[in-house]
C-alpha cells in the first residue's frame, strides 16, 4: 500500500532527517488539495495544522480595515505554511488562500504535539527546522517594512 | 571634462516617476562606446549634472539610453526634456560588470527597483553570448507591480527557455497574481551552482546587503558577488573626492566592485 511517507521525506524541511522521525509523523499527515481562490486557513482559526506545499502558490494575507486584505507573502513548492501551532494559544494570524491549484501535505499539529510528549527528540528535531524558517520570514518582513524602494522623503541633490 | 552635446531623440515614461532618455550625439563622427555597468554624467543645461548609469545595449551604443528616476532638481529637469532638446554628456566612466570573466560560470542577476537599469546592459551581453554561460537567472524585486521597469522585455525574458526569471513585489496591488515578498527570498529557489556562479547585484544599498547575505549563505563566494555602488559622484574621474568611499573613489574605482573589497568599509557610519 502506498503511504504518504515518501512525500514527507522528500520535502526540503525534512532534508537529511532520520527516517524514524518521518515514520513517527506519518500518522499525523494527510494529502490535501485546494482550488484557486479557496482558503487554506482563516485568521483566528485554531492552528492545529501546518502544510508542506508540494505544488502551487499560497498567498498570506492580513486584513486592513482601510485597505482590505493585503498579501504580504506568497509561498511556493518546497515551503512550509504555518508555525503558530508551535506556541500557545495555537491560533492562526491572518488568512491563507490558494492562488492556483495547491497540493500539500497537511500535518495535524494536535497529533504531533501529543507525540512530542513522548518523544522530546522529535520535538527538538522539528524546532531546529522551524526556527530558521521563522527567523528568515521575520528578516524578510523587516526588509519589507523598510520599504527600500520608496521615493526619498527629501528631494535629493540629483 | 567638457560635456559633449547630445540631442534627445526620444523620451518616455517607464513608471510614474521613472523615465528613459534616448540621446543622439551632435557630432556622431566622434562615436561612443561603453561597457555594461558604466555611467555618464548628464548635464541638464543651467540646472546641474548628475551621474546616471547607461541602460542600453553595449553593442548598439547609439542612441545612448539612460533610464532614471526623478528624485531631485536635476533629474526632474531631465524628465521634462522633449524631443530635440540639447543635453551635455560626459563619460562613460567607471568599472563594468564582469561579463567576460563570468564566461563558463552560471550568472545570477539580482535587481531591486531602478537597479534593473544598470544591469540591463549586462543581461543583453550574456543573452547575446548565451553559449558562453551556464545557467542564467534574473531575480527582480520592486515595491509594487506598477514600479516594474522594462515590462515588455521582462515578458520576453520570462518566455525564454534558456534563462530563469523570478519576479516579486513587496506589496501586491490590483490583480497581481505573482510572488509577494522581498527579492532575497527568490535566491534559495533559483537554479544555479553556487560554487561556479558570478552574481551581479544592483538596488538600494540595504537590499544589496541582504542579497549578498543570502548569496553567501547559499555558497557563492563574496569575491564572485559584484555590486554597483551609488554615491555623490561629481567629477567622474576621481579628482574632486565627493564620492570617496574608504580608500577608493566610486566614480573611478567603481561603481561596480567585487563585494569582498567593500566589506571592511560598508558598516562604518563615518564613511
Amino acid at each position: 500500500m502506498e503511504t504518504i511517507e515518501p512525500l514527507l521525506a522528500e520535502h526540503p524541511i525534512f532534508h537529511g532527517i532520520d527516517p524514524k522521525y518521518i515514520s513517527l509523523m506519518v500518522g499525523c499527515a494527510s494529502n490535501v488539495r485546494f482550488n484557486a481562490g479557496e482558503f487554506v486557513v482563516h485568521d483566528g482559526d485554531k492552528d492545529n495544522e501546518f502544510y508542506l506545499i508540494r505544488h502551487g502558490t499560497v498567498a498570506l494575507d492580513v486584513y486592513s480595515p482601510t485597505k482590505g486584505p493585503i498579501t504580504f507573502l506568497t509561498l511556493g513548492p518546497g515551503e512550509v505554511m504555518g508555525w503558530e501551532w508551535l506556541v500557545p494559544p495555537y491560533q492562526t494570524q491572518g488568512d491563507a488562500r490558494a492562488l492556483d491549484l495547491v497540493r500539500a501535505v497537511k500535518i495535524d499539529a494536535t497529533c504531533l504535539r501529543a507525540k512530542f510528549e513522548h518523544d522530546h527528540e522529535l520535538e527538538r528535531e522539528l524546532l531546529k527546522r522551524f526556527v530558521p524558517i521563522i527567523t528568515e520570514r521575520l528578516k524578510a518582513l523587516t526588509i519589507q517594512l523598510l520599504d527600500v524602494y520608496a521615493p526619498r522623503a527629501h528631494k535629493s541633490s540629483f | 571634462m567638457t560635456p559633449r552635446p547630445f540631442r534627445v531623440k526620444r523620451t518616455y515614461a517607464e513608471t510614474d516617476d521613472t523615465f528613459t532618455l534616448e540621446l543622439e550625439p551632435e557630432r556622431p563622427e566622434e562615436g561612443f562606446a561603453f561597457a555594461a555597468g558604466q555611467f555618464n554624467m548628464l548635464y541638464a543645461y543651467g540646472v546641474g549634472e548628475v551621474p546616471i548609469s547607461i541602460s542600453g545595449d553595449p553593442l548598439k551604443p547609439l542612441p545612448l539610453i539612460h533610464t532614471t528616476r526623478s528624485v531631485g532638481l536635476v533629474t526632474e529637469a531631465l524628465r521634462r526634456l522633449k524631443k530635440g532638446d540639447l543635453i551635455g554628456v560626459r563619460g562613460p566612466f567607471g568599472t563594468s560588470w564582469p561579463v567576460i570573466p563570468a564566461r563558463g560560470s552560471d550568472v545570477v542577476i539580482v535587481a531591486g527597483g531602478i537597479g534593473l537599469a544598470p544591469l540591463r546592459p549586462a543581461l543583453y551581453h550574456v543573452l547575446r553570448n548565451r553559449e558562453d554561460y551556464g545557467q542564467i537567472a534574473l531575480l527582480y524585486g520592486t515595491r509594487t507591480p506598477s514600479d516594474m521597469l522594462f515590462t515588455k522585455e521582462l515578458e520576453q525574458w520570462r518566455g525564454r527557455f534558456d534563462m530563469d526569471v523570478g519576479i516579486t513585489v513587496d506589496r501586491a496591488t490590483g490583480s497581481w497574481r505573482g510572488n509577494v515578498g522581498v527579492v532575497t527570498r527568490l535566491i534559495s529557489r533559483a537554479p544555479f551552482d553556487p560554487h561556479n556562479t558570478v552574481a551581479m547585484v544592483c538596488g538600494p544599498e540595504i537590499m544589496m546587503r541582504y542579497t549578498v547575505m543570502e548569496l553567501t549563505k547559499r555558497g557563492v563566494p563574496e569575491s564572485r558577488v559584484f555590486v554597483s555602488m551609488e554615491r555623490n559622484m561629481k567629477c567622474g574621474i576621481g579628482l574632486c573626492g565627493h564620492c570617496q568611499f574608504g580608500p577608493s573613489f566610486i566614480c573611478k574605482d567603481g561603481p561596480v566592485y567585487p563585494h569582498d573589497v567593500l566589506t571592511p568599509w560598508l558598516r562604518r557610519w563615518e564613511i
